[in-house]
């Protein structure tokens, strides 16, 4: 199943205006590149990527009124396309008659903008490429902990949602609940989302669905985040090994986005909410360059030198002790 | 890792009824287990995620089990499913 993202969709949330073929918003858009037919205006239509959005700013708008009339007709005629999506103007400037005409007969729509060129591309790569980047399903509970993205994963039954709602009540936001759907937005950030039908909602066992949003307020929830780190939690084991000293590198590679992860241990006492709280807030200090256990570390080398020293200036006072 | 695909023949597809026992009967193994649809997967042991999929009638799903009685838990779950009038 190739995704594809409608005009309509594109217009409702890039500030569009539509100028004309009102009626055909429905065709697809299937790709994130955005064309600017420049070439085209020369008849240069050997490599006219005809399936892509076509902008057309000022320099596109001026060098078509240099243009006869025959070539006009030609040149517009050849840019509609029966894959192409739309034409965008941007700067709100008037489009050739021919193009109108061409594109009405192709029913190809034509939608404006009184934004500028770059920031008309800007808005539409935007937005195109979080609609149409792969995603992926993740079984988990994804929060926003202090700001930071946290992904609670785990075996069912090990108290992702519970933890969840403890965290909301303590003044976090619920994004996803059970299924979190993630995009690479670029090479350094996965946003995750919850999908529709499951917005605000979260599952608590004996209790049943309850929408945080109603219960909680709006500040309770958010509809997407970055994922900044994954927390796993397990059954505590005996005999487990398990970082007691914050030295872990342990990451989770999704798509090509590698996010930190960490082990926690549950068991019957442990306050799960107060942990991840406290996990994000150490994530942040180790993100801002503050490592307590690099601190710790250094005094530690330190203390074991005076000591040292000590022990080879006075050493037998150490074989007295 | 065994895989089964089933098709929804059931006129109101997997709602919230079927969906839980579908959950019910998952939980009982401790394989893991995952219910693929439209490229979507989601844990069948968690009952948002399954719901979520909105899976309607004619729609061919595949059931993935790995660990521990795997194939025990297929049957199950196929068994589950002819009792919800899910599959025929």
């Amino acid at each position: 199943m190739h995704k594809s993202v409608s005009v309509k969709e594109l217009v409702a949330n890039t500030h569009l205006s539509v100028l004309a073929g009102g009626d055909n918003l429905d065709r697809p858009i299937p790709t994130s590149d955005i064309s600017r037919p420049g070439l085209e205006l020369t008849g240069y239509f050997s490599y006219y990527p005809s399936e892509r959005i076509q902008l057309l700013g000022i320099t596109e708008i001026s060098f078509a009124k240099h243009l006869s009339d025959q070539e006009l007709d030609d040149y517009m005629t050849r840019l509609c396309q029966p894959d192409t999506p739309a034409f965008v103007i941007s700067t709100s400037l008037e489009p050739p008659i021919q193009l109108v005409k061409a594109a009405q007969q192709a029913q190809i729509p034509i939608l404006t903008s009184k934004l500028n060129t770059s920031r008309v591309l800007s808005n539409m790569t935007d937005f195109l490429e979080a609609r149409l980047a792969p995603r992926k399903s993740l079984h988990g509970v994804l929060v926003e902990v202090y700001g930071l993205g946290v992904l609670i994963t785990g075996d069912s039954g090990i108290g992702k949602s519970e933890t969840a709602l403890e965290l909301v009540k303590r003044g976090h936001r619920l994004i996803a609940d059970d299924r979190v759907d993630v995009y690479q937005q670029d090479e350094q950030a996965l946003i995750g989302q919850a999908p529709q039908i499951l917005n605000h909602l979260l599952e608590i066992r004996g209790i049943g669905i309850i929408n945080v949003m109603t219960l909680f307020g709006t500040g309770a929830v958010r509809s997407e985040t970055k994922v900044d780190l994954i927390v796993h939690l397990d059954i505590w084991e005996q005999g487990k090994k398990y970082d007691r000293l914050g030295t872990g590198t342990d990451a989770t590679e999704i798509f090509d986005v590698r996010v930190k992860t960490i082990n926690i241990p549950v068991k019957p006492g442990r306050n799960m909410a107060v942990i991840i709280e406290t996990a994000a807030m150490n994530f942040r200090a180790n993100s801002m360059g503050y490592n307590a256990t690099d601190d710790f570390d250094r005094q530690l080398n330190g203390l074991i030198k005076t000591n040292s020293e000590h022990d080879q200036e006075h050493p037998d006072q150490t074989k007295k002790q | 890792m065994e895989k089964r695909q089933f098709k929804i023949t059931a006129e109101t597809g997997i709602h919230a009824r079927p969906a839980t026992f579908l959950v019910q009967t998952a939980s009982k193994f401790d394989a893991n287990i995952t219910l693929d649809y439209e490229e979507k997967t989601v844990n069948l042991k968690s009952i948002m995620g399954v719901m979520s999929l909105g899976v309607g009638q004619g729609a061919v799903v595949t059931i993935a089990a790995d660990g521990d009685n795997a194939d025990e838990a297929l049957d199950a779950i196929a068994k589950t499913m002819k009792e919800e009038g899910l599959i025929e």
